[in-house]
This record gives structure tokens, C-alpha cells and sequence, in this order.
């Protein structure tokens, strides 16, 4: 018989992933201790499908003040990432070296140089970080990569970046505990009940109450929310990725869709397929994959791929995060997003700081779901 | 170390490994001229640059490891001699060329 024991918490995180305990983090530093309640090892996670880019081009069409928060995020990481390894001694591989998307073709070029450009007028600022550049450019950023033929130029942006998403869960797991929080695995919640002032959150071995309450469980988080009055219409986005053996360094920064870990091993991404929760993957996406990255470097012909696998992305309807109290049961916020990785600073450094108040700041009133509703096109 | 049973039947060419002709029995796996050939190695680690020698000899350690005409992290296990073929001791991180 299962002993269901009971305990009180401060701040309870539901979720264990990038964004959860990126938020959990920033809580920590603000001297509030955190638990932090995640799933088991082979729960979904979109974590497993990550790319490791702090990435700023292209986040955000519609919705500029998605384009400021990625902006103010890459902004804040060098401080973040080094804040992170002198508390921890967990090395990152953090780098901000501007990125590029290649654009093969001269059709994708001009595509890619619309969404530039609507994207810049939207954002409305004089100067703007992410252009278009020429194959000659991207030689010069690029000079040891024999690129393919059919590279005419690429997306460019210099606030853009890389960093070793596994690294950056094991530190930040490690500064939450470090510094008063905890973080319990296979705790899955199974339910939470709402009450004056405080919520009952219920696993397979205890039962929680805390006053302030953050969703955080990526794919999982649309059956929680409802159970606390907010609707958070999420689905899951299959990224299928490869990786291959470890090559001498030939890219100084990172690309879409490649990139070279700081061990060496090239990752080539990424699909984009809706499949509902099937994580599965299949010859027709990795020859997809693969033949774009052989355009782009042909050399790539020859490297052995070591290992195929998939994730889930957590995709809102617009594709933009979603930050939310409950009007129900206000202390019961939502955080939603599938840029956990580039997202980590802003999470980390200001936006934990926001949930500890009442009310989210007025710049993150744009990323309120009641966007999604019909009454809102009007 | 090693040295090759031969039979009245073989049939033996010529291939080179690092740019020095060597004989060897058609159709033997690459790895087992590898380990009677000095200094009995494949290749370096990506890591550490440590050498390292064939050893599973079934195509499941990737420690034979060697660019077999012009194609870099072949197993050498696994693959066949013949008439000419040109074998180089895989040094470290593999490259773009070959």
C-alpha cells in the first residue's frame, strides 16, 4: 500500500523542462524556494527535439512584442549563462556569434527577404538586427565550409546563438536545489483542486498545497490548465533530427538547419510535422534532412549519421508563447512556449520575477491566450 | 604480432596503407592488415587523440576506423581487400576532405 503523505510548498512548478525550471531558477535567486515537480524519464519531452539555438530571427511575425521578448532574452544570456556556470561550474557552451538560415535558391532568398522585411516594419524601430545577405557574405562568415552550389545567400542576425541544452537543464537543476529549491522526478500530478487562496495538487505519492502555482509541463499542460479555469489550446509539433559523427570545427556560429556542437558532431534538423503525440520517425523525414544538408554542404555526403530520433514541440495556435493568470483562481499561472532555450534568460532573469507579483506586467498582456478566441479577430 | 595462415589457393595483391605498398589476401577484411601492419593501429580518438587498433572485429566497436579510398570513418572490418586500394590511418576528427 502506497503511504499518501502531505506537505506545503511555496511556489509549486509543474514541469521539470527548460521553461520550468528556468522560471524555478529565477524564483530561487529571488529567495523563494521552489519545488519543482516533474515527470518521469520517459514522459514526452520537448527537450528531447531541441536544437540548442538561442534564436531571434524569424520569432515572432504578427506579434511584436514576442520579437522584443526574444530580443531581450538573447540580451540577457551572456549574463545568465555566466551567472549559471560560477554558481554551478556546469560549462555551458554558451556563444552569441550571430546565426544564419541558408537560403537555397533564389526563390527561398526573396521569400525570406518578405518575411524580413514585414517583420522590420512591424517591429518599427529605425535599426533592425536580422538581414539578408549574399553567398559572398556568407562565405566570409563561414570561410572553412565548402558550401554547395546551390547556397545563394542565407538570413543573418547577430543576436542570435548556440548553447548545449543538456548542460543548460543539468546547471539549472542544479542551482535550483543548490540554492533551497527541489526538484522531485516521476512525480507526475495527476490532479489539482482549486481553493480560497490556495491549490491542492495531487501525485501518485503525496498530496501538495501551495498558494502560487506555475504550469510549466510543455505538451502536458493543456489537461492541468483546465482544471485551474484557463484554456491553453497547445498542441504537439514532431521534429525529427539527426546527428552525425564528430567532424573537425567548420562552423564558427550556428545555422538553420545546421549546427556543430562544441564536441564536434553535426545536428541536421529539423522537421516539422503534425502527428499528433507520436514520437516515431522514418526514412522519408531523414532523407529530407539529409538532402537539404548535402545541398548546403555537400561534404556531408560521406558522414555517418549516428543517430536519428524525434521530439514534440509544444505549439500554440500562432506559434507565439502564451503567459497567463487564471481569472478563475488567480496564483495559478500559466507559461507556455517552444523557444525554452532561448527563452531560459528572460525566463530566468525577469519573468519568474514578474509571477511573484499578482499581476503580469503589462508586456506580457499581448501573450494572454484570450488571443485565440473568435471575439478577439474582431 | 599477428602474422597470416596462408593457403596454396590465396590470391594476394597490392594495396597501401599511409602511402606504403603492403601485401595482402584478396578479399580479407581491411582491419586484419590493419593488425599486422606497424604500428598495429587504425586510427586516433576524436577526443583525445589516443590510437586505437581493431578489436571487435564484427562491426560493432568503430575502433578500426580508417579513410578506405578516399571515404573517411570506414570500418575496416567490414570491408573487403582488393587489387589496389588505398587505406590512411583516420587521424582524430574526420574533415571535409575526404
Amino acid at each position: 500500500m502506497t503511504v499518501v503523505t502531505s506537505r506545503d510548498a511555496e511556489t509549486i512548478i509543474i514541469g521539470g523542462g527548460l521553461v520550468g525550471t528556468a522560471i524555478a531558477y529565477g524564483l530561487a535567486r529571488q529567495g523563494c524556494k521552489p519545488l519543482v515537480l516533474d515527470g518521469g524519464d520517459r514522459d514526452i519531452r520537448a527537450a528531447r527535439a531541441n536544437f540548442g539555438i538561442i534564436w531571434v530571427q524569424g520569432k515572432g511575425p504578427g506579434m511584436p512584442a514576442y520579437q522584443r521578448l526574444t530580443r531581450r532574452s538573447s540580451d540577457l544570456w551572456p549574463d545568465f549563462a555566466r551567472d549559471l556556470r560560477e554558481f554551478t561550474g556546469i560549462g555551458l557552451d554558451y556563444r552569441c556569434t550571430g546565426g544564419l538560415s541558408f537560403c537555397l535558391g533564389a526563390d527561398e532568398f526573396s521569400a525570406r527577404s518578405a518575411v524580413v522585411q514585414r517583420m522590420s516594419e512591424e517591429f518599427g524601430e529605425a535599426t533592425y538586427d536580422t538581414e539578408m545577405i549574399e553567398r559572398s557574405v556568407v562565405e566570409r562568415l563561414l570561410p572553412d565550409l565548402r558550401l554547395g552550389q546551390d547556397v545563394v545567400g542565407a538570413v543573418h542576425c547577430g543576436r542570435d546563438g548556440e548553447v548545449n541544452p543538456l548542460r543548460l537543464l543539468h546547471a539549472l537543476q542544479t542551482a535550483i536545489t543548490t540554492l533551497g529549491g527541489s526538484v522531485l522526478g516521476d512525480e507526475n500530478v495527476t490532479s489539482i483542486v482549486p481553493r480560497t487562496g490556495s491549490f491542492i495538487v495531487t501525485t501518485a505519492t503525496c498530496t501538495y498545497h501551495t498558494p502560487k502555482l506555475i504550469l510549466a509541463a510543455g505538451n502536458g499542460t493543456r489537461e492541468l490548465a483546465q482544471q485551474v479555469g484557463l484554456d491553453i489550446p497547445i498542441r504537439p509539433q514532431r521534429g525529427q533530427l539527426l546527428v552525425t559523427e564528430r567532424m573537425a570545427p567548420i562552423f564558427p556560429l550556428p545555422t538553420v538547419p545546421l549546427r556543430q556542437t562544441a564536441e564536434g558532431s553535426i545536428l541536421i534538423g529539423s522537421t516539422q510535422e503534425e502527428v499528433g503525440f507520436d514520437t516515431g520517425t522514418n526514412t522519408a523525414g531523414a532523407g529530407r534532412m539529409a538532402e537539404r544538408a548535402c545541398r548546403i554542404l555537400p561534404a556531408l555526403e560521406n558522414v555517418n549519421i549516428v543517430r536519428h530520433w524525434a521530439g514534440l514541440r509544444v505549439m500554440t495556435p500562432d506559434g507565439h508563447p502564451i503567459y497567463a493568470q487564471s481569472p478563475t483562481f488567480p496564483g495559478a499561472f500559466c507559461t507556455i512556449c517552444h523557444s525554452g532555450v532561448t527563452l531560459a534568460a528572460a525566463h530566468a532573469l525577469e519573468i519568474a520575477a514578474a509571477l511573484m507579483g499578482d499581476v503580469l506586467p503589462d508586456h506580457l498582456k499581448p501573450f494572454h491566450p484570450d488571443r485565440f478566441h473568435v471575439s478577439a479577430a474582431n | 604480432m599477428f602474422r597470416l595462415l596462408t593457403d596454396p589457393t590465396d590470391e594476394f595483391v597490392r594495396i597501401t596503407i599511409d602511402g606504403v605498398d603492403v601485401s595482402a589476401r584478396k578479399g580479407e577484411p581491411v582491419a586484419a592488415v590493419l593488425l599486422r601492419t606497424a604500428p598495429f593501429t587504425a586510427r586516433t580518438t576524436t577526443v583525445t587523440g589516443a590510437p586505437r587498433a581493431p578489436y571487435c572485429l564484427m562491426g560493432a566497436c568503430f575502433d578500426c576506423m580508417a579513410i578506405v579510398d578516399g571515404v573517411a570513418s570506414q570500418r575496416t572490418c567490414m570491408i573487403a581487400v582488393c587489387e589496389g586500394m588505398r587505406v590512411v590511418r583516420q587521424q582524430g576528427k574526420r574533415t571535409q576532405t575526404p
